[in-house]
């Protein structure tokens, strides 16, 4: 005998925002009548952290991964013990997003070492010859749009091979590459835009990339683990591009990798110049 | 005396021969069948109400309907309902196409031209390009994100040394994997089939191939724009489909969020190619999202293009951004201007360093080089240029083949001048060519146009350059000039393809000489009479092309010439090219190219004619049995044709007069059953020619007895058989049936005969047969009259005239029969008239009643007739006043009496 489980959530997007209210239905399709033991239904926001084999020794991390802080949990009876029908059933659900205390709900991100996610869970309670039955659903919360404008700060950039934090600086080609970025604070739902002038270079230049990086940091007893990872790298020329002609920057920000800087998170833009010497 | 108004009684064969029938009598078999199954039509199926539990909303669907398969059918299978959103699906593309106009030139003509123009012989290769080194990537991020590029299919990457055949091919099962991918749900395995080919762009390793492969792969971005707009149009079909005109609102949320997860995922490619190129192939699903989207968009990518290093690949990927801009939105020019600009701004680019050193590695010279671009340049020029207002871009105009034309003089002298380290003048001259090609310059200056741009093309040295220019012009001269012009171009052509065998590596640039001398010379008496004609298909020497020549010649002759022709040039080198065909014709050829041949050759042998010279038309079958030996449809036809013309040569050998007339109407028939018409006509027309060479009297098994009912019989049998004969174009109206009664007036009859007057009688029928909706009998693809007039009022007039005068030479007969006392043979012919136009006249026609009346009478007048014959008709005449359109015969069968014999 066959029966699926499932979270319908009415969002397509699945995003909610803080103090509004999660709805959906949960979906039972059985061929016939379906004894159960109760069907529960509970939310659960959690930040999970842990420490990176870098900053700290391999088995610390291994052994030693922070304690999860629970940002929100509430769980609710579906049903009690009783008989579900055989065909389509459907019992709709509602929760209030709402913190207790003064509990922050962060944004959901999946970083490497942070990890913000809320989820959903349903579990159907049967009898001991059957399995229990449980199926869970994440859910993404945003925050609440910041009320005032930002207004951009534009920022301008020039790199030469003097600009770089490089060892092997003076055995670098000349080259001179100007730009500017549109914002230095962006608006997470916006892309990333600006642009970028080769104005000279002694030699062929074979790509310019774009790098997205995080910077994680982490607090534990021992102090702090800070870790810097890629999130996106998009390449915004190819080849030898005409000299001291304007090339557009442009990101789009990955929503789930990326979080607006936090205590415990924050990034910055590093434009990578893949100037590889010519043979 | 008597002025008969004769019309045909319109005749339903069909239902005539209906009445003939027995009827049948529909006979009813009640309930009860055996073979029936025992059904129960009544069933009421009680559902049961179960209780809700909770506050569930359940909807049951456990209840067994009465029956599955009707239940099936209630409401639109999932087939029919799939096959009607595609269906509008397609007729809404087709809708939103038409945004652009009839008069732009789609991009579907394009391409053709350019998978034509540029290919290669160099080796092709589907490779990934490495990865760029030296980016500040981790290296776990790094094999991450090698691994999503990846497709899973490892084979992906060992694609070497393709021909150029092989690489299309390869890019075709790639557009089939993506569809299969797509349609078997393999979302991201669709992308990124998608994100490879895209890849592939950036890759110009065989330079002089970079058009054709840009054209294949585009290709499979159109689909996959497609695919992706449709499945998302669908997303929205429910409950009813999306109107034309959507806007943002009606679009359900699925489908939004679907949409934007694409431009996500898109936005995310790592390589900027890709991303530019797989984000413009969805740019119409934008639709979805929001009303500016494509607005937004399009200048966007137009700036990511700066990031291309490679003019080139640049050039290409601003070619296909306008393309897809024009299907989408043609009316935002700025994109396509902003586009151009880019284009002339970095064009420094192609002489930098990196092109160079490409060019030299590859081998490829500067002017060629520069050729892969004039594609991508006309093709924006082209999107800029449509519905331009006038005056506004006079850059622009200088590109249309009008403009080009109307100062061609202009342009040879600038041609002429300009230096030629630059760029090969021959190039140009091509370009000129190709504008004059497609549009006049002034009548005045054509010839010296020619001449000075012949000047220049005849002295180019390379075979190769020579040929592509000199074929451009082609079109030109025989768009203006004689035959004596493009003779001499001929000339030209050989004199300069012939040494070392140079024509061997242009066979289909000589093949398009030739389409285009087709195209414009259809006379072939002209064509061939051109000296250097021949001699110029000699150069095609490979069998294939030769053959491939050969037929599209006889695909143009078949098409165009309509007369016979028997003219000796023609047909020698007709003959020539037939058997070139045929000789092509060996173990291995398929049975379709065979019959294709054959036919093309048939199609030649119908439009030989030596009109009555059938001795010589005897001695060309002789001879084409003799080439044709090979090809089994071709011997089938001669035979037909020439047995018609054994006949007609042979059967005036014959001594009896009856075997030749009854030989040539036989002849005549079979002849028509063969739709050789052109021969029936020759026999019949003979038949008739030799009807006055009938003696009066003939030896039957030696005793000498009349002719006369043995040619009443003939003349008989051969009306029969004039129904059916179509009436010859260039010859009037009922041509044989006028010249065969004129033989029978002329021809001395015995004295005292009603011979004449008998078969003028039996052609009545076959004139009010004639003048039916439909004929009774017809020959399968032979048109007769009935068909050809289509019941045309002059067509039955002129045969109701006929009819009259028939009618008026009987009356005078059986006057001067009655004056000479021989009452009862009039009688007799009266009342064989009166037979005639009971059954054939339209008696609602006063005068011809009245007329049926007093034969009737004239017959009866002596009492020479046979009362039961009279008794027998009164009978059959009531029967048919019952018909429904008969009931006029009522008035008339009161006034015929009968009278008995006293």
């Amino acid at each position: 005998m066959s029966v699926t489980l499932d979270i319908r959530l009415k969002r397509a997007n699945k995003v909610y925002l803080e103090g509004e209210t999660v709805a959906g239905v949960i979906l039972l399709v059985c061929k016939e009548a379906l004894q159960h033991h109760g069907i529960s239904l509970s939310m659960e926001g959690v930040v999970n952290l842990q420490l990176s084999s870098k900053s700290v020794g391999v088995f610390e991390a291994f052994y030693n991964s922070v304690k999860p802080i629970q940002l929100i949990s509430s769980n609710i009876e579906v049903a009690k013990a009783g008989k579900i029908p055989g065909g389509k059933t459907e019992i709709p659900f509602e929760f209030p997003l709402h913190t207790k205390g003064n509990k922050v709900l962060y944004e959901t991100y999946h970083g490497v070492f942070v990890n913000i996610q809320y989820t959903l869970r349903c579990d159907m309670k049967r009898s001991l010859l059957a399995k229990d039955l449980s199926r869970s659903c994440e859910f993404i919360v945003h925050c609440q749009p910041q009320k005032s404008k930002v207004i951009p700060t534009p920022v301008n950039f020039t790199i030469t091979p003097d600009t770089l934090q490089s060892r092997e600086k003076n055995s670098l080609p000349k080259f001179l590459i100007r730009g500017h970025l549109d914002a230095t604070n962006c608006v997470i739902s916006l892309p990333l835009t600006g642009e970028v002038v080769v104005e000279n270079s002694d030699v062929p230049i074979k790509s310019i990339e774009l790098q997205l990086v995080r910077v994680e940091t982490c607090g534990c007893a021992e102090g702090y683990a800070r870790d810097a990872t890629e999130i996106q790298n998009i390449q915004i020329a190819e080849g030898d591009v005409c000299h001291s002609l304007a090339i557009p920057i442009y990101m789009i920000f990955p929503r789930l990798f990326t979080c607006p800087t936090l205590e415990t998170t924050n990034f910055k833009v590093v434009c990578g110049l893949g100037t590889a010497a010519s043979n | 005396t008597w002025q008969v108004h004769w019309r045909s009684h319109g005749r339903n064969y069909d239902t005539e021969l209906q009445r003939c029938r027995l009827e049948a009598a529909l006979v009813d078999f009640g309930d009860y069948h055996p073979l029936k199954p025992i059904m129960v039509t009544d069933t009421k199926t009680r559902r049961g109400t179960r209780k809700g539990s909770t506050s569930s909303s359940s909807s049951s669907s456990s209840s067994a309907p009465p029956d599955p398969l009707s239940s099936m059918l209630d409401g639109t299978d999932p087939l029919s309902m799939f096959a009607a959103a595609s269906d509008l699906g397609r007729r809404k593309r087709e809708k939103e196409e038409e945004a652009v106009g009839p008069d732009f030139e789609p991009w579907s003509l394009k391409r053709g031209e350019i998978l034509a123009r540029f290919t290669t012989t160099e080796k092709l290769s589907i490779v990934r390009k490495a990865t760029s080194q030296g980016s500040a990537v981790s290296e776990k991020v790094r094999t991450r994100l090698e691994e999503l590029d990846d497709l899973e299919e490892g084979s992906q990457r060992e694609l070497l040394n393709l021909s150029q055949q092989d690489y299309a091919n390869r890019i075709e099962e790639l557009n089939q994997s993506l569809k299969e991918a797509w349609s078997s749900d393999q979302k991201v395995k669709a992308l990124k089939i998608v994100i490879q080919c895209s890849k592939l762009l950036s890759d110009n390793s065989v330079i002089q191939f970079y058009p054709s492969k840009f054209v294949l792969i585009t290709d499979i971005l159109d689909t996959f724009g497609r695919l992706v707009y449709d499945r998302i149009w669908t997303m929205c079909s429910d409950p009813r489909p999306l109107p034309d005109n959507f806007t943002v609102e009606d679009v359900n949320d699925t489908a939004k969020e679907t949409c934007l997860n694409w431009f996500y995922k898109i936005a995310s490619i790592r390589e900027l190619l890709p991303r530019l190129y797989v984000e413009a192939a969805i740019l119409k699903c934008n639709r979805f999202l929001n009303k500016s989207g494509i607005q937004e968009t399009l200048p966007r990518l137009t700036a990511m293009v700066r990031g291309i290093g490679d003019p080139l690949v640049a050039a290409y990927a601003r070619a296909y951004l306008c393309r897809v801009g024009m299907e989408v939105a043609p009316h935002l020019k700025d994109s396509l201007n902003r586009n151009f600009f880019d284009l002339l701004g970095t064009f420094r680019q192609i002489s930098s360093e990196n092109v160079r050193a490409q060019l030299v590695l590859q081998r490829v010279e500067m002017p060629e080089y520069l050729t892969l671009y004039s594609p991508a340049i006309s093709w924006i020029l082209q999107c800029i240029a449509y519905r331009a207002p006038e005056g506004h871009n006079l850059i622009m105009r200088a590109f249309r083949p009008e403009f080009v034309a109307a100062r061609a003089t202009d342009f040879i002298g600038m041609i002429k001048d300009c230096d030629e380290a630059g760029f090969p003048k021959h190039l140009l001259f091509g370009s000129l060519g190709r504008s004059l090609a497609s549009a006049d310059p002034p009548e005045s200056e054509r010839l010296t146009i020619l001449n000075e741009a012949w000047k220049v093309i005849t002295k180019v040295r390379s075979p190769q350059d020579y040929i592509n220019c000199a074929e451009i012009w082609v079109e030109f001269t025989c768009r203006h000039f004689t035959k004596r012009e493009v003779n001499t171009i001929l000339a030209d052509i050989i004199k300069h393809m012939t040494p070392d065998r140079a024509f061997e590596d242009a066979y289909p640039q000589l093949q398009s000489v030739i389409r285009k001398i087709l195209t414009y010379f259809h006379d072939f008496s002209v064509l061939f009479s051109m000296e250097r004609f021949l001699p110029f298909l000699d150069m095609f020497q490979k069998d294939s092309v030769r053959v491939e020549v050969c037929k599209s010649i006889m695909e143009v002759f078949i098409k165009h010439q309509v007369e016979l022709t028997r003219d000796p040039v023609i047909l020698n080198a007709m003959l020539h090219i037939c058997k070139t065909m045929h000789d092509s014709v060996n173990a291995l050829t398929l049975e379709d190219e065979k019959r294709s041949l054959a036919l093309l050759i048939i199609g030649f042998i119908r439009m030989v004619s030596f009109g009555r010279d059938f001795e010589q038309q005897l001695s060309f079958c002789v001879e084409a049995r003799a080439t044709f030996c090979n090809l089994e449809p071709v011997l089938v036809q001669l035979i037909h044709v020439s047995l018609f013309f054994y006949s007609f040569i042979t059967i005036p050998s014959l001594s009896s007069i009856f075997s030749r007339l009854s030989l040539y109407l036989l002849s005549g028939q079979v002849a028509l059953a063969n739709q050789c018409l052109s021969q029936a006509d020759a026999f019949l027309k003979a038949a008739v020619s030799i009807l006055p060479e009938v003696p009066r009297s003939i030896s039957v098994e030696g005793k000498l007895r009349s002719s006369e009912s043995f040619l009443v019989d003939f003349i008989n049998s051969f009306l029969a058989t004039l129904l059916v004969i179509p009436d010859h174009p260039e010859h009037g109206v009922l041509y044989l049936v006028r010249g065969l009664l004129n033989m029978v007036q002329d021809y001395t009859w015995e004295d005292n005969s009603d011979a004449k007057v008998r078969v003028y009688i039996s052609a009545l029928p076959l004139l009010a047969a004639m003048s039916q909706e439909t004929y009774l009998y017809s020959i399968p693809k032979v048109d007769s009259n009935d068909t050809l007039y289509g019941g045309d009022p002059k067509f039955l007039s002129e045969i109701n005239k006929l009819c009259e005068t028939l009618i008026g030479q009987i009356l005078d007969h059986l006057k001067t029969l009655g004056r000479d006392e021989s009452t009862r043979r009039q009688g007799a012919l009266a009342f064989s008239l009166f037979g005639v136009l009971l059954a054939h006249g339209d008696l609602r026609n006063n005068k011809l009643s009245q007329l049926a009346v007093n034969l009737w009478n004239l017959s009866h007048k002596h009492g020479c007739c046979e009362t039961r014959t009279s008794v027998r008709t009164l009978e059959f005449i009531k029967h048919q006043t019952q018909q429904p359109d008969m009931t006029h015969l009522s008035d008339m069968v009161q006034r015929l009496t009968l009278q008995s014999r006293t």
